[in-house]
């Protein structure tokens, strides 16, 4: 046993503890946040190669043994996860120093950032139901310090909305856990997948599936919930934005691929059926927001809820195929979101506005960032050989395999939606007459264009080099199909 | 009085859902501690009422006369989290009546810049 999973979780709380002590010192502000990142990275990668070579490590604090002390648990998927939420975090803080404001800097800015941080790389992590609860609430808490941070008219409005769902979703989820706990006796997730199995009353375990599903679909934005997330998301500025983008919908996603591969498989037939159908209600009411919009930040905000449908759908097909392809393109849409907020961030400081309408005539002033622009928009479309297409054909396949073929078809025609969502912002802003643009000198500007530039140079790695990271997504869908490896790791500590 | 304590939580919900509908900002996070009060007192209940002793071990106590431990870590942990949220929540009401000039939710729809 070897705490070496528990450190992408205290190492940016400590570092964010720290922080607090000098706010006002902008210097050393930003120098030990970075520190703080580069640490938890290498934390990451650390883990990820034990993770790699030694199977699934599994932490039971106190040293209870693991149904009675609370497990942290890391395998292929959670690592994955952590190591690329790390590493959007590391890259948006880089673009947040020149774009975040001084204001923001010296008001606990990067504390936020990094708390954040300690949250989700904990939700990804744990192995209880009930700390994935706390690991949510501590990352809501620095969400919503984040997304009212600053305190613009627009923004107090917004997350007086985003913390109502939240407080709502989270008595749900605490009520959902009351509910399993009484069924079951046991909160422990590799316990939840021993006993689960062994109850007959399936009728009522369907309703708790139900019930977190819903819990988590708040968070993970899925079809009917997803109502709070274009208008909150639209308030802050734009780095904070693309870590909200790229990381808080993830963490509900994740929870519903953990909960429903590992032990709310007592009753496929109705829901994963169930989580299918969402997954493509989510796809579409995703793709006429996408196309409804004139404004950058809401289209992209849109092609969040696109992806959350494509790798549930992927999820909910519970077959090879189907799940490995929606942890590829978790990992992918995490790096290719963060990109994409960055970029449109660039292109709204550039014009001054987030309106299409005004934009215009770009390529010829920034010719390197249009054709950047263009690759990360073809990325998020999942055209060969970038990141987006690899996972996007493995979920197809696992459609096509199971019993949903027609929720294939839907993903294939609307990955042509999204293609048109995204090259619209490339043909607007890029052609056609120049507009009016704000003059930035070359240096703020590459301050920007840099940590982005290289985010999407490496999505492109992920997808050309597709076939060098595939073991390690096999290795993850593995644990997933087969709970008895996740099983054996935890109890038998 | 497994019950009484769900009707009692059923109360809680109803009159949290009623004070949310509402258009006024102070009655939804009244509402939302109704709410939050109610969720706790389900997760107290759920994990069963019964116990007579403390759940130390000691002579002459078997195990049915335990009361479960862990319901109540739990609940003491909820409770933290909403207490720190419902705060952050009052902060965030009393200064966005300081900026905006209304709490009234009708009037925060905001969508004003935006077509």
């Amino acid at each position: 046993m070897s705490n070496l999973a528990l450190f992408p979780i205290v190492i940016p709380l400590i570092f964010a503890a720290v922080l607090m002590l000098f706010p006002k010192n902008l210097k050393m502000q930003r120098a030990v946040a970075i520190a703080g990142v580069s640490a938890t990275l290498i934390s990451a990668l650390v883990l990820f190669s034990k993770v790699s070579t030694d199977g699934i490590q599994a932490v039971t604090l106190g040293s209870w043994p693991a149904p009675f002390g609370i497990s942290m648990v890391s395998d292929m998927l959670s690592v994955l996860l952590v190591l690329s939420s790390t590493l959007v975090t590391l890259f948006v803080l880089f673009y947040s120093i020149p774009t975040i404001g001084v204001k923001r800097e010296r008001s606990f800015y990067y504390p936020a950032v990094l708390f954040l941080m300690t949250g989700v790389n904990g939700a990804f992590t744990t192995g209880d139901i009930f700390n994935l609860f706390v690991f949510i609430e501590v990352l809501l808490m620095a969400s919503y310090a984040l997304i009212v941070h600053g305190g613009e008219k627009p923004q107090l409005r917004e997350s007086i909305k985003y913390l109502l769902v939240n407080i709502i979703s989270s008595a749900l989820f605490v009520s959902a856990v009351a509910y399993l706990y009484s069924v079951t006796g046991t909160l422990n997730m590799a316990d939840l997948a021993v006993k689960i199995p062994e109850i007959e009353a399936v009728g009522i375990l369907t309703v708790i599936a139900v019930l977190f599903l819903v819990v988590f679909g708040f968070k993970a934005a899925i079809f009917p919930l997803y109502f709070w997330l274009p208008g909150s998301y639209f308030a802050p500025p734009m780095a904070i934005l693309a870590l909200f983008g790229a990381l808080l919908t993830k963490v509900g996603v994740y929870a519903i691929m953990r909960t429903y591969t590992l032990f709310f498989t007592m009753n496929i037939g109705f829901t994963h059926e169930l989580l299918a159908i969402i997954a493509i209600l989510t796809i579409l009411a995703g793709c006429i927001g996408a196309l409804a919009y004139f404004d950058v930040k809401k289209i992209i905000i849109y092609n969040i809820i696109i992806a959350v449908g494509v790798i549930l759908f992927g999820v909910s097909q519970l077959n090879e195929a189907g799940v490995e392809g929606s942890i590829f393109y978790l990992v992918h849409d995490m790096l290719i979101k963060a990109a994409l907020f960055l970029l449109v961030g660039i292109l709204t400081v550039i014009f001054g506005t987030s309106d299409l309408r005004k934009m215009g005539g770009l390529i010829k002033s920034y010719p390197l960032f249009g054709w950047t622009f263009l690759i990360a928009a073809f990325g998020l479309a999942g055209i060969p050989p970038l990141s987006g297409f690899p996972g996007k054909l493995l979920i197809v396949q696992g459609g096509f395999e199971g019993t949903h073929f027609w929720g294939s078809l839907v993903i294939l025609a609307t990955s042509l939606l999204v293609l048109l969502s995204v090259v619209r912002i490339f043909i607007y802003a890029f052609w056609g007459e120049p507009a009016k643009i704000v003059t930035i000198d070359r240096k703020h500007y590459l301050s920007m264009f840099v940590p982005t530039a290289i985010l999407v140079a490496l999505t492109v790695v992920l997808g050309a080099g597709a076939e060098l990271f595939m073991p390690f997504i096999s290795d993850a869908g593995e644990v997933l199909l087969n709970p008895s490896l996740y099983i054996d790791a935890v109890l038998k500590e | 009085m497994e019950l009484v304590m769900s009707v009692a939580i059923g109360l809680l919900f109803m009159a949290a859902v009623y004070l949310m509908l509402s258009k006024s900002l102070i009655r939804i996070i009244i509402g939302t501690g109704l709410l939050s009060h109610g969720a706790h007192l389900l997760l107290l209940t759920m994990g069963g009422l019964g116990g007579t002793a403390p759940p130390v071990v000691a002579d002459g106590v078997t195990v049915g006369d335990y009361a479960d431990p862990l319901p109540q870590a739990l609940i003491l942990t909820a409770i933290v989290i909403s207490f720190a949220v419902t705060s952050f929540f009052l902060v965030l009401a009393y200064r966005a009546y300081q900026e905006l000039g209304t709490d009234n939710m009708e009037l925060l729809r905001g969508t004003e810049d935006y077509e």
